[in-house]
């Protein structure tokens, strides 16, 4: 895959290798494999190795990354807000499988850790990479309540419990952009082909009960790019640490769009 | 001098921070058809707003009848009547309407059989002043604060708002006359600096809780409203006031919302005892948040702590139909197996008082007007200036917000900041030039932090504030360890001016950002150990073993503190406001739960 972005700075070099100052008897070493890059500096990017005793932290990756960049070396970038994956920033390639770091335990992974920035993104520094045409396929599908009029009486719509179910593993996405960049369709085609996860929320749309424009909704969708580049190859649904499924929201979709024609 | 090429921008309003408040604002302002920006250090939906869980308090009556009045006695006496009552007034009264557009805006409410917006039980809510628990609290399951932000950010982009995101808001513009001109901004992308100027800046950067050890807040709540407004002279005020949340999981604090004890969960001790019970027998696991968290931490004090260290208590909920939990707590279900391996059907949560929410903030008036206080009262507004949030106290909240009006009061505020635009200012007014010397200085500032070159590392310095903070100023309070508390936040303060920077550049270079978000977190800090030693009472969350008792003669009055750039704290106090409209006001009296 790596000759479509052959350019200067792709070929990523084996770094240093740091271990950090044991405070008494080393009881876990684990090493974190990092992605670093630095658009500063004129040099490739390249992996450094951080040994370091999981005993002295938390049990999250989340936490081994602060505790490196606290203890060992402060230039390393990531994005990280909330710790407990609700906020969707610390998503990153964690040994092959898009993540949220701040969810997974470092104890559960064997051998080395591999930490990279998500793929076939571009990368602004380290782990923290552009997100702005994820951000863009988000706006494009009009993400918002469209109704013709308020509620008559002024109040707020009535839904049923049960139409408000369907909602349920469609409104809870973080935008983490795990799925959009582990999907082979959204890699080879970001500009047109909208992805999983702006997918999802599309269908978020089509199935609330209080949407006048399902049908705009659906046309706007039915477009060899913009819906029909997945092939249901189902990365995105195996992505997802909401435990969302992208992969079925796109089938719903598609078949909404067939009762269409 | 610094030689930084600044780009210069102008807007009519400038709202700092994406969170619920700063995105009602925003929304609000350029439905209104000003020019507004919207800057966040964090993409919207990543703000902290997305982490709230239980929901949003309104008198809606979906469930029982309820009335606002009931929700305005119930927030005075969750205040320990330190909340001023023609806010709360303002607040409560304004309640269904900022709900029922939340809902109108999208909002994936739980629904009650009707279809109405599911209201759940929460903390010191009740019907009749006190006669049986309410039903205000309107949920989105345990995933409020997601649907709700989420929403708010979709109606600004429908909106069009123009948003700076991922740039930093490092310090205010001041003019000669003290008046707030705009703000100097770094936008982490490229590293290139901005002077965004503006006829009003809305401060709505949220809470800082990471000045402790351990909190329920994100990474991100580091108080730079609080830091900003400080350093240009704003008064901080009720600083003292910090709400520990009764159930954060133990060892990683993070939050375990009210609503399962609104759901029908319940506390015990080691001795497997209900002890709420014991110490409010009316309203038993749902009392007041400082109420719940004091009689935890007398239970650990007592003995009867569970755990090892017998140093937290376990709370249950295995005793709920596994579908209420699966519809109502899917999220925190998850919490719980994840952070603390436990499965709620079987287990129960092991939990701890954690530092949650700041009552306290930069001093603003009904109209959301950061005020200047002097010799007593407020003496004027600093122009220019307005904050919103949790970075502003109004206050609503007073000595102890209830669960579920902090949400409330981002939206009512959010909407109030927006509307007193409105009503007071003119699209496209010409704006004065920006004072070069305050520029500077900002500038110089940030260069001094991009520079530095000393021997302590940020991470240094804040694990010392933490620790100091966790220790000195926590549920239990008294003169000895508040004066130890205040000295070793002054230590820091100097310890911050040795500070080291590794990382030189200017892009997403987040070693120089933390440093920015520390210097805010020592000023809050200070400000909270400050105000806490000069409060000689115990009123709400701010509890002296020293003063145990409420002392309405001389404490009744918000504290107001001024710091400068030498750490030296001056203080001043304005008078509780009990003025109401369209209720009678709540004279104080003893409060039991
Ligand atoms: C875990 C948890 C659960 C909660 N649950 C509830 C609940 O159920 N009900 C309830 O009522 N309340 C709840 N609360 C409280 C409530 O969520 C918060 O008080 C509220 O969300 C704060 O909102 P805000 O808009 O003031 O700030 P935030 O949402 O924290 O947003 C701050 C914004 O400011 C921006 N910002 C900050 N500094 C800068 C800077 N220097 N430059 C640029 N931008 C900046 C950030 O990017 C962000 O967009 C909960 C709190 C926590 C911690
Ligand atoms: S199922 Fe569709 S969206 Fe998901 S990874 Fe495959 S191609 Fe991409
Ligand atoms: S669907 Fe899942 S993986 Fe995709 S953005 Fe949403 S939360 Fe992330
Ligand atoms: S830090 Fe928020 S999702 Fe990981």
């Amino acid at each position: 895959m790596a000759e479509f972005f052959l350019n200067k700075h792709s070929v990523v070099k084996q770094g240093e290798h740091f271990y950090a100052k044991p405070t008494g008897e080393i009881k876990q070493p684990k090493t974190f494999a990092i992605y670093r890059w630095n658009p500063d500096d004129d040099k490739n990017p390249c992996i450094n190795r951080y040994t370091i005793d999981l005993s002295d932290m938390g049990p999250k990756i989340l936490d081994a990354i602060i505790w490196i960049k606290d203890n060992m070396d402060s230039s390393i970038s990531f994005r990280r807000s909330c710790r407990e994956g609700v906020c969707g920033s610390c998503s990153m390639n964690i040994s092959g499988v898009n993540r949220l770091a701040c969810l997974e335990s470092s104890a559960d992974y064997a051998g080395e850790i591999r930490i990279n920035p998500l793929p076939h993104m571009p990368v602004v520094k380290d782990l923290v990479t552009d997100m702005q045409s994820f951000y863009d396929h988000y706006s494009e599908i009009e993400p918002w309540l469209q109704t013709s009029k308020a509620p008559a009486d002024g109040r707020e719509h009535r839904q049923s419990p049960a139409d408000r179910k369907k909602l349920d593993g469609l409104y809870e996405c973080i935008l983490c952009a795990c799925c959009s960049t582990s999907c082979p369709s959204y890699w080879w085609n970001p500009d047109k082909y909208l992805g999983p996860a702006a997918l999802l929320q599309a269908y978020r749309w089509v199935a609330d009960s209080r949407d006048e424009e399902r049908k705009k909704r659906l046309k706007y969708l039915d477009d060899k790019f913009r819906l029909y580049r997945c092939h249901t190859i189902m990365n995105c649904t195996n992505a997802c640490p909401k435990d969302l499924n992208p992969a079925k929201a796109i089938a719903e979709l598609k078949q909404e769009i067939n009762q269409l024609h | 001098m610094s030689s930084y090429e600044t780009t210069q921008l102008d807007y009519d309003i400038i709202v700092i921070g994406a969170g619920g408040a700063g995105l009602r604002a925003t929304l609000g302002l350029a439905a209104k058809g000003f020019k507004t920006a919207c800057i966040s250090k964090l993409f919207p939906t990543r703000s902290h707003t997305v982490a709230a869980q239980g929901g949003i308090s309104a008198a809606l009556s979906n469930v029982e009848e309820d009335d606002w009045k009931y929700h305005f006695y119930d927030t005075i006496k969750g205040s320990d009547w330190l909340g001023d009552q023609d806010a709360i007034e303002n607040m409560c009264e304004r309640a269904e309407r900022a709900v029922l557009e939340l809902e109108n805006y999208g909002v994936p409410f739980s629904r009650t059989e009707e279809g109405k917006i599911y209201q759940r039980a929460f903390g010191g809510m009740s019907i009749e002043y006190g006669k049986k628990q309410a039903h205000r609290t309107c949920a989105a399951a345990d995933r409020t604060g997601h649907a709700i932000l989420h929403a708010l950010y979709q109606q600004s982009l429908r909106y069009k708002a123009e948003f700076f995101i991922e740039y930093f808001a490092i310090d205010l513009i001041t003019g000669e006359d003290g008046s707030c001109q705009g703000v100097v901004a770094i936008n982490m992308m490229d590293g290139s600096l901005y002077t965004f100027r503006a006829q009003k800046v809305v401060l709505a950067t949220g809470g800082y809780g990471r000045s402790y050890f351990s909190c329920t807040s994100a990474h991100s709540c580091t108080g730079d409203g609080t830091g900003m407004a400080a350093r240009i002279g704003a008064p901080l005020q009720d600083m003292e006031f910090v709400q520990f949340h009764p159930t954060g999981i133990y060892g990683t604090g993070i939050l375990v919302s009210e609503a399962v004890r609104g759901e029908g969960g319940y506390l015990t001790n080691a001795e497997g005892e209900r002890f709420m019970e014991r110490y409010a027998p009316n309203a038993k696991d749902l009392a007041s948040r400082d109420v719940v968290s004091r009689s935890i931490t007398q239970e650990v004090l007592a003995g009867k702590g569970v755990g090892e260290n017998k140093d937290h208590a376990h709370l249950h909920i295995h005793h709920i139909d596994a579908n209420v939990i699966e519809e109502r707590l899917p999220g925190i279900s998850h919490h719980a197996k994840v952070f603390a391996d436990v499965d709620v059907t079987r287990e129960p949560i092991p939990i701890i008082p954690t530092v949650h929410y700041n009552m306290g903030g930069v001093s603003a008036n009904n109209n959301c007007e950061v005020v200047n206080v002097k010799n007593g009262k407020i003496n004027s507004i600093i122009p220019g200036l307005m904050a919103i949030g949790e970075a502003a106290c109004v206050s609503v909240h007073g000595a102890n917000r209830l669960g579920s009006n902090s949400l409330l009061d981002l939206v009512v505020f959010g909407q109030i900041a927006a509307e007193h635009c409105a009503n007071t200012l003119k699209p496209g007014a010409t704006l004065p030039t920006l004072n070069k010397k305050s520029v500077d200085d900002i500038l110089n500032r940030f260069d001094q932090v991009r520079y530095a070159k000393g021997d302590i590392s940020v991470s240094e310095i804040r694990n010392k504030m933490q620790g100091a903070m966790q220790r000195n100023v926590g549920v239990f309070r008294t003169e000895e360890l508040l004066a130890e508390g205040k000295k070793a936040i002054m230590q820091c303060m100097q310890d911050y001016k040795n500070i080291s920077i590794n990382d030189r550049s200017l892009i997403w270079n987040s070693d120089l950002i933390e440093a920015l978000e520390l210097n805010n977190l020592l000023y809050s800090a200070l400000a909270t150990v400050a105000c806490a030693y000069e409060r000689k009472e115990s009123r709400g969350a701010h509890s002296r073993e020293d003063y145990k008792q409420r002392d309405d003669e001389n404490w009744m009055k918000h504290s107001c503190c001024y710091i400068s750039p030498d750490a030296k704290v001056n203080f001043d106090y304005h008078p509780v406001r009990f003025e109401t409209k369209n209720v009678d006001s709540i004279p104080p009296k003893e409060r039991v739960y």
